[in-house]
């Protein structure tokens, strides 16, 4: 009989997320992954600026922790030095999405070897809850106290959207961890994200729609429902771009 | 005989960088350090390095930060306003201990500014720049020659102490032509085993990290890292003396104004003034004891800077305001006259 263990992947520090915080899931499918593809002595992790900003903390390998905005560079940089290493970022909306938008097109502009995590829980969860670049029209958090009003500060950036619309991509896909069958699909895309860099098949991100109960207001259930009923009707799952898969189909 | 090469200053650095080891180059398009990025361009593809021209500044130094974590020599530059966009990276990677060189071939400000050669960026490369409590380890070469031996220099330092260091140059000795003598260099090589490139056999992870919401701890890092910052106060302050034996008046000038100076001084000996000058090759650390020492005999001093007076204030410092200093400057792009420091001196001789 197999027993659950947890993965090497991960280190034995207790996370600091939320009760019903989806970082955990999301930690842990990274990790798995990871170690899976025996891969862990060979990454090097960025970590961000935000609700993951101690990742550094939990993933069992080499890390460096970025200013916000800059874990792509930051990746980039590493990559090109050791284009052996497998190298990847672990970022939020606020950060990849707004402060480090030029980072994140760029680097997929240039197709570079690299795997991006990108939680998106429609929120700044870390500041205590700001109004995100993904955050829902009228959606209510401190700084869009009536609603997000889309006629004065415009509406929320479709990341896998824009993204798949760049030559450089090679896969682009949105996930989500709300429940057991999407869980087991985000493991299945982030795990081929790592296996397309090892493939040295370029640039993959992974959007990962995750929950904020402490920022939203709910509880942990009704925010995995939120996220269904609201973020899944906004930002839609799927596979946006697979250069790859596009090719072999040709 | 050391076989001599016409080399611009720019491109005298970027060779050094070579020589000194450095494979990864990131940078961003501006005037006037635009030969240092061409001359990496055309290079490092064929000697199996990196030239990546960056999206931002801000992205190109991010890169350098991520490169030297992971091990390697790693470099950039820009010029003025690029360089503020650099100093959120170049805090950060104070704060992690990461080895980088960064060049700033001046031009005047602030704003945009212009692209004539300036020193106006004196206090941001000295006195920090970005946030935090912090020193970058500060080179002024005052000739292609020194663009180049500076450079090889650099690269050494700032692995040593495992801190960024900034070559502050100017547009004039980065657009100048000189004979450079290029061949008998030493170069060192150091251990970096705190660099995140894969755990491989190591019984522990490597962190590159700048965060501590522990303040005990961050003030303890602080400490730690001036700790350093003392050892190279001790060991490698740079200078140099022209004339100081029995000088009266003395100039202190950095880059492409000692060089200026250097016309006056020798002017000004021939009609019979005392006149030296020291020349501070690290402005970080500032020669303090020497100009402490000169303070005891000299009757005066003259700041000469591409500013409007940023040095003068480190002059005062070290000599604890002793003697009367004098300002000889000019800004914005306009370099002054071997004439206009002349005067200065003959006025400080009266």
């Amino acid at each position: 009989m197999e027993v659950f263990k947890k993965t090497k992947g991960l280190t034995d520090a207790q996370f600091h997320y939320c009760p019903g915080c989806t970082h955990g899931i999301i930690h842990r499918l990274v990790a798995e992954s990871l170690e899976e593809l025996g891969v862990l002595d060979k990454t090097v992790g960025v970590a961000s600026v935000g609700c993951s900003v101690f990742s550094y903390n939990y993933f069992n390998c080499d890390m460096v922790q970025a200013a916000h905005g800059r874990a792509p560079a930051v990746a980039t940089g590493i990559k090109r030095a050791k284009p052996d290493n497998i190298v990847f970022t672990y970022q939020g909306d606020g950060d990849l999405a707004a402060i480090g938008t030029a980072e994140t097109v760029h680097s997929a502009a240039r197709n570079e070897n690299i795997t991006i995590i990108f939680v998106n829980n429609a929120i700044y969860g870390m500041t205590g809850g700001q109004m995100a670049p993904t955050t829902l029209p009228q959606q209510v958090t401190q700084t869009s106290p009536y609603g997000r009003d889309v006629t004065v500060v415009g509406y929320p950036v479709k990341v896998c959207e824009m993204l798949s619309q760049i030559d450089g991509a090679s896969y682009v896909e949105r996930v989500a961890v709300n429940n057991v069958r999407n869980i087991n699909k985000a493991k299945k895309a982030i795990k081929k994200a790592f296996q397309n860099q090892i493939d040295k098949k370029g640039f993959s991100l992974i959007e990962v729609l995750s929950t904020c109960p402490t920022n939203w207001g709910k509880s942990p259930v009704d925010a995995l429902k939120w996220l269904e009923e609201n973020m899944q009707t906004y930002y839609p799952l799927g596979v946006y771009k697979d250069k790859y898969a596009q090719e072999e189909n040709k | 005989m050391a076989e001599k090469v016409l080399m611009k200053g720019n491109e005298a650095l970027a060779e050094a960088a070579i020589v000194a080891g450095c494979r990864h180059y990131f940078g961003y398009p501006i005037t006037p350090q635009t030969e240092v990025a061409a001359y990496m361009a055309k290079r490092m593809p064929k000697i199996g390095g990196t030239f990546l021209q960056a999206e931002s500044e801000i992205a190109a130094i991010n890169m350098v930060l991520g490169a030297s974590a992971a091990g390697v020599r790693s470099m950039t530059s820009s010029s003025s306003p690029g360089i503020s966009l650099k100093s959120e990276g170049i805090s950060y990677m104070a704060g992690c201990d990461l080895p980088a060189v960064i060049v700033n071939v001046e031009r005047g400000g602030p704003g945009l500014g212009g692209i004539q050669p300036s020193q106006s960026d004196y206090y941001q490369a000295t006195k920090g720049g970005g946030h935090g409590d912090y020193h970058l380890i500060v080179l002024a070469p005052a000739s292609v020659q020194e663009m180049f031996s500076m450079t090889i220099k650099g690269f050494d330092l700032a692995d040593k102490y495992r801190m960024p260091l900034m070559i502050l140059t100017d547009g004039t000795i980065g657009q100048m032509m000189e004979p450079v003598s290029i061949d008998q260099v030493q170069v060192n090589t150091y251990e970096k085993p705190w660099a995140a490139c894969g755990r491989g056999n190591r019984d522990h992870r490597n962190i590159v990290n700048s965060l501590s919401l522990n303040a005990p701890e961050l003030e303890q890092w602080n400490f730690d890292r001036y700790k350093r910052y003392e050892i190279v106060k001790k060991e490698e302050v740079m200078y140099e003396e022209f004339m100081m034996e029995d000088a009266e008046i003395c100039v202190v000038a950095f880059g492409i104004a000692s060089r200026v100076s250097k016309n006056a001084i020798v002017e000004a000996r021939k009609n019979g003034i005392k006149v030296g000058m020291i020349r501070p090759i690290t402005l970080w650390p500032f020669p303090e004891e020497a100009l402490k020492k000169a303070a005891e005999k000299v009757k005066s001093f003259i700041s000469v800077e591409l500013s409007m007076g940023q040095m003068i204030d480190d002059i005062k410092l070290a000599i604890n305001c002793s003697k009367p200093v004098t300002l000889c400057n000019r800004t914005g792009g306009v370099i002054m006259s071997p004439q206009e420091v002349y005067e200065a001196i003959e006025k400080a001789a009266k």
